[in-house]
């Protein structure tokens, strides 16, 4: 698991994240340092080892899937930045005919 | 003051729920200008619970201060983040808050923490600085910082806090309190701002033992909104709690006790299992193979759980939005930069890179296979001893903004408390002495006892003995 280099710019634009050249710098360092430690696991032959997801012995009890209540559309609404109508307003996502 | 004692004056009123807020207010206001544990309280409202309070339920008009990732209704949950510190006030109860009102207790104050619980110090918290109460110049630790430190000063009379690494424990360690990280699945996370949904568990940090086994009893159980809380009995956590360690056989994993620990520290932990071989228990050697990955492991797992999970503040429904985006991307781009901390992001940054194309075999499923390989090390160990005892941090707390520019170091001080994460074992921190810092203060040392899935019951019952 030789690592590729971490593109800092790349990975933090599919994480919708912005950053400052500054920051960039900074960070492709720092990773690089960290993703070089976590390097040691390529030292593990790990073949026929099943992952691990959660470490409970048993997981994902479903509860029944009946209604219920939910929250009221003023308490889902009171931490909208911006809102309009009963709804959460944001930038136009459709461009002009 | 024990919360049992507590709750005797209460009931046989020479103590009133409303004096005993006005005591804690009182306490807050003397310690928190130095501490800085606490983020927000609101007096008004825990004033008016206190009036209400059934003193006849078993933490009736106990007050409970409360992480500030945790949601309580009404009140902020700004997770020590910028990026929710504007505007935000918590629409529903977690599921440990309904729990806690149900057992009379009264949630009680916002305590800091590192940003999305994302460090160990608490110096990530966006917001504030948190003191270390037996050393003003040195970190709480984290990220439950100012939970501990509430405890430690005074302040709190218990805490709830949240554990993803150690992030109960070592802040335990560090201000000389108790800390409990709860098994996997044993408490409801629902309301628990999520940081990776398979590591954290929410669990107290407390004064004594038996005051941690109060509050887990009413904090632990199934919860039908948490699919991964498992259905299975709770029990009574102070019924065996004094029957002592004789005949117990405790393991101490040599991979532990290596190079790196300071000799301070791991002379305070052998002189509490001494303490504990003297009442009677076995002591035996063990070994956890691959604790050497535990690091590089989760440092995989939760970064990428984190990216995932953080995807949620996008600055649209709730929390920061960046002033007059040109449009959407630039919305979510923007809101993001500006509101998360530089831990946050190289966390998202690092996370988002080990699920990408290409590398989600290579590092995140390689990471979650080694996970197996630590969980069987602590099968193995449980099948052989009752508990597993070592240090909870290789060193005592350090002194504030030490090491601020090396996350990979301070990543690397988190090594005896990840892997019970990353298998899902109970683990508690028990205060167990203090050693002379180069200033001249007494820095405290935990032990760390940890206990197999759902062992609670047994492990609170070594943690007593290892407290008295």
């Amino acid at each position: 698991m030789s690592h590729a280099h971490l593109d800092v710019r790349y990975v933090a634009n599919l994480a919708r994240l912005e950053l400052s050249d500054a920051e960039v710098t900074v960070f492709q360092n720092q990773l690089d340092a960290i993703l070089g430690y976590v390097e040691t696991l390529s030292k593990l032959d790990v073949a026929g080892i099943e992952p691990t997801s959660y470490p409970a012995p048993v997981f994902d009890r479903m509860r029944e899937d009946e209604p219920r209540e939910s929250l009221p559309l003023e308490a889902v609404l009171q931490n909208a930045p911006e809102q309009a109508q009963n709804q959460i307003r944001v930038p136009k996502v459709i461009a002009d005919a | 003051m024990s919360l049992l004692s507590l709750r005797a004056q209460l009931r046989d009123g020479s103590l009133t729920p409303a004096a005993l807020i006005d005591d804690l207010a009182g306490k807050i206001a003397a310690t928190d200008g130095d501490v800085g544990a606490y983020l927000s309280y609101d007096l008004a409202a825990a004033r008016a619970e206190a009036a209400n309070a059934d003193l006849s339920l078993p933490l009736g008009g106990i007050p409970i201060a409360i992480k500030d990732n945790i949601n309580v209704l009404g009140q902020p949950c700004t997770c020590g983040s910028r990026f929710l510190s504007e505007n935000y006030a918590s629409p529903y109860d977690a599921t440990v808050i309904r729990k806690l009102r149900a057992a009379g207790a009264i949630p009680f104050g916002r305590l800091n923490m590192d940003e999305f619980a994302m460090g160990s110090a608490t110096e990530n918290s966006a917001l504030q600085t948190t003191r270390n109460p037996r050393d003003l110049t040195r970190i709480p630790g984290g990220s439950s910082g100012g939970s501990a430190a509430s405890v430690a000063a005074g302040s709190a009379l218990a805490a709830l806090g949240s554990d993803t690494g150690g992030s109960i424990r070592q802040p335990a360690s560090h201000c000389g309190v108790v800390g409990l990280k709860p098994s996997y699945g044993r408490v409801s996370r629902y309301g628990l701002v999520a940081f990776a949904s398979s590591l954290d568990q929410i669990g107290p940090l407390t004064h004594t033992v038996e005051d941690a086994a109060l509050v887990l009893q009413a904090i632990a159980g199934h919860d039908p909104l948490d699919s991964t809380s498992l259905d299975l009995p709770v029990p009574d956590y102070t019924a065996e709690l004094n029957d002592g360690v004789k005949g117990l056989k405790l393991g101490l994993p040599k991979e532990y006790f290596g190079d790196g620990i300071d000799p301070a520290v791991r002379a305070k932990v052998m002189a509490a299992v001494e303490k504990l071989a003297a009442q009677g228990a076995e002591i035996v050697e063990i070994s956890l193979p691959h604790t050497e990955y535990a690091v590089a492991t989760y440092y995989v797992i939760a970064p990428a759980e984190a990216s995932s999970n953080l995807s949620r503040f996008d600055g649209i429904r709730y929390g920061h939005r960046a002033a007059n985006p040109g449009d959407l991307m630039e919305l979510y781009r923007r809101s993001r930069e500006e509101g998360f901390g530089p831990e946050v992001k190289r966390r998202i940054i690092l996370g988002t890179y080990v699920l990408s194309s290409g590398y989600y075999d290579a590092y995140y499923t390689k990471a979650q296979k080694v996970r197996t390989l630590i969980r069987r090390d602590f099968e193995q160990a449980f099948e052989k001893v009752d508990a597993i005892l070592s240090p909870v941090a290789p060193a005592p707390a350090r002194k504030l903004g030490e090491f601020s520019d090396d996350p990979l170091h301070e990543y690397l001080s988190d090594i005896f408390t990840i892997a019970a994460n990353l298998a899902g074992n109970c683990a508690i921190s028990v205060p167990a002495g203090t050693v002379t810092s180069d200033n001249g203060s007494e820095l405290p040392v935990g032990l760390q006892i940890l206990g197999p899935h759902f062992g609670e019951a047994k492990l609170l019952r070594i943690a007593r003995a290892a407290e008295s």
